[in-house]
């Protein structure tokens, strides 16, 4: 009796809220048609899929694509150029917008800090195929303005864009161009968030600018910074899929192949869509777990992380 | 810390510094430009262009004129006009019913689009479903996949979440049902938050570039961002060799890649000013966390 009463309490709600639930069903629909369908079609990565006997008459083959993949010399090579790139970015892209960010906020003319700002934050907003056709003019090797300026003080012209050894570096400055700027967005509000009055008893102190953001400003974000840098931890497995897929070459191949690359060259273009799916759950898989885990590290640290 | 610093030379050096992101920000662009406006017997005499060598707009001229640049910008068009449309309605619907606490299912429905945002299935299960769904070859797989997403839910239902449900009680004792409430009562209320959202969503679908290498071999429907890419690269080194050579073109001179590479850029500069307008109030915050 209790059952039934509960549900006719459930009915009477869902009849109540129906245009709710009218206004949510295109959505619902597309989360679970693009969504959790692909979610569910990571089946073929413990198959044989072929796309004529489709997913249901395809041969199982349980975890043979994964046995294979780490086997292989491609995967040590895959990892190790996603983590070296990774890395670099958390090098040197990530203190970038931390240390435009201090120096827009010790701008004392609000209008000069507010043209800089509408300067910086402009690439974020640029495709990745603009931004390559940028960086083609002015990094090539014949006719690149960096070699031209390279050469008229008396060097000789560099491969920036088919060096192995430039490759990983390129993306960087890559990066910092295109997101630098819009990466201060987040700290500037941290800034913002600062005691002004903690300036103002360092001001009587006679505390030098430098002391001043070494002793103020750096520990007023200390926190903001930490957190950011272990969730941009937890997406190490993340790189620039386009980027890397448009500055990639047959020069620099050995350094600008990742997962998602190596996924689209043998699934999409070769037709082996089983093992490049096990390919794509593997980074997937480690993916989320290290999302989650910077997470919990940086709720541990007692501030909010994403989830 | 070193050597003390007077506070006016600080001044000096910051101002000086800054000065210098912001002309290394806008020197590529600017450089670009000028080879736009360069002939390419000018621009083949080499050397540095800090500004246009000879005035001329045959770049431009020659990209309109062939089919396949301005159909490619009629594609792009429609993707960033119907899909922001078509994203906003979807994603701030959804967003709006969420937000209500008195909904059923209501926690289960925000899980599971969160573990949307955690574990993403990867190109293939995705390629897979577009072809099964017999998309390949149309535009609605460049529009389908992008009309919302788990970030986009989130951020526009904490607006919504701002909006009192107090309001709404109102308008119920008046009679009116949940629909009327959302459109004539919420609707307006969120449009700044609306206008914002929309004007990202339509800089995304402009930049669409990869979903449309994955499920579009027909190079009369490609975004203008698959042929800028064809026109940037050796044509005859790539597959789309074929799609340039109707343009009867197989590889571009550097001056018209540039002018292309333009002409992408200009409808990005001219939706800035106004998200910028709105960014800078701290709306969007949010969404750079991710």
């Amino acid at each position: 009796m209790y059952r039934k009463r509960q549900l006719g309490h459930y009915v009477h709600l869902v009849a109540r809220d129906r245009f709710l639930y009218m206004l949510a069903l295109p959505g619902l629909l597309f989360f679970a048609l693009f969504k959790y369908v692909p979610m569910w079609g990571l089946v073929i990565a413990f198959q044989d899929y072929s796309p004529y006997l489709g997913i249901r008459n395809s041969d199982w083959v349980g975890l043979d694509h994964f046995i294979r993949f780490f086997g292989s010399d491609d995967f040590y090579l895959l990892l190790r150029n996603t983590l070296a790139i990774s890395s670099l970015n958390l090098l040197l892209f990530f203190p970038a917008p931390i240390v435009i960010a201090i120096m827009l906020n010790e701008a004392r003319r609000q209008l000069f800090k507010r043209i800089v700002q509408t300067v910086i934050y402009f690439p974020h907003f640029l495709s990745w195929v603009i931004i390559a056709g940028i960086s083609f003019i002015m990094l090539g090797q014949a006719d690149g303005v960096v070699n031209a300026i390279l050469n008229r003080l008396g060097f000789e012209s560099v491969g920036f864009l088919t060096t192995p050894e430039m490759f990983w570096p390129m993306l960087i400055v890559q990066n910092i161009w295109k997101d630098a700027g819009w990466g201060t967005v987040i700290f500037l509000a941290a800034l913002s968030g600062i005691d002004p009055t903690l300036y103002e008893a360092a001001r009587m102190d006679g505390a030098s600018r430098l002391r001043t953001i070494w002793h103020i400003t750096l520990p007023g974000i200390r926190n903001v910074i930490v957190v950011l840098f272990i969730l941009k931890l937890g997406e190490i497995m993340d790189v620039g899929f386009e980027q890397v897929f448009l500055m990639g070459n047959v020069a620099v191949s050995s350094v600008a192949d990742i997962f998602d690359t190596y996924v689209y060259r043998n699934g999409v273009l070769n037709g082996e869509f089983s093992y490049t799916a096990s390919v794509g759950m593997f980074k997937s898989i480690v993916g989320m777990i290290m999302v989650i885990t910077a997470n919990k590290l940086a709720k541990w640290l007692g501030q909010d992380g994403l989830y | 810390m070193g050597k003390r610093l007077s506070g006016s030379t600080f001044d000096l050096i910051n101002t000086a510094l800054l000065l210098l992101i912001a002309v290394l920000t806008l020197f590529p662009l600017y450089y670009v430009l000028c080879v736009s406006f360069t002939s390419s017997e000018q621009y083949l005499k080499g050397g540095l262009l800090l500004f246009p060598r000879d005035f001329t707009v045959e770049h431009y001229q020659y990209l309109f004129s062939t089919p396949m640049f301005p159909r490619a910008i009629r594609v792009s068009a429609f993707l960033a006009v119907f899909g922001t449309a078509l994203g906003l309605a979807v994603t701030a619907a959804l967003a709006y019913a969420l937000s209500r606490k008195r909904l059923l299912g209501r926690k289960t429905l925000l899980i599971l689009i969160l573990f949307t945002t955690l574990f993403q299935p990867g190109m293939i299960p995705n390629y897979l479903l577009v072809r099964e769904l017999g998309l390949i070859n149309s535009t609605w797989s460049l529009i389908l996949p992008m009309v919302s997403s788990g970030w986009n839910i989130f951020l526009m239902k904490s607006f919504y979440d701002s909006i009192p449900e107090s309001l709404e009680e109102a308008a119920v004792i008046d009679g009116s049902n949940d629909l009327h409430i959302w459109w004539r009562i919420v609707l307006p209320l969120s449009l700044p938050a609306l206008a914002t959202f929309g004007l990202f969503f339509a800089v995304a679908y402009w930049n669409v570039f990869f979903n449309a290498i994955l499920y579009i071999n027909d190079f009369t429907k490609w975004p203008l961002q698959v042929v800028l890419r064809q026109i940037l690269i050796d044509s005859n080194t790539s597959a789309g060799g074929g799609a340039m050579q109707e343009a009867g073109q197989v590889v571009s001179p550097q001056s018209r890649k540039m002018a292309a590479v333009i002409i992408a850029t200009v409808p990005i500069m001219l939706v800035y000013p106004f998200l910028q307008r709105h960014f800078a109030k701290g709306v969007m915050v949010g969404s750079v966390k991710g």
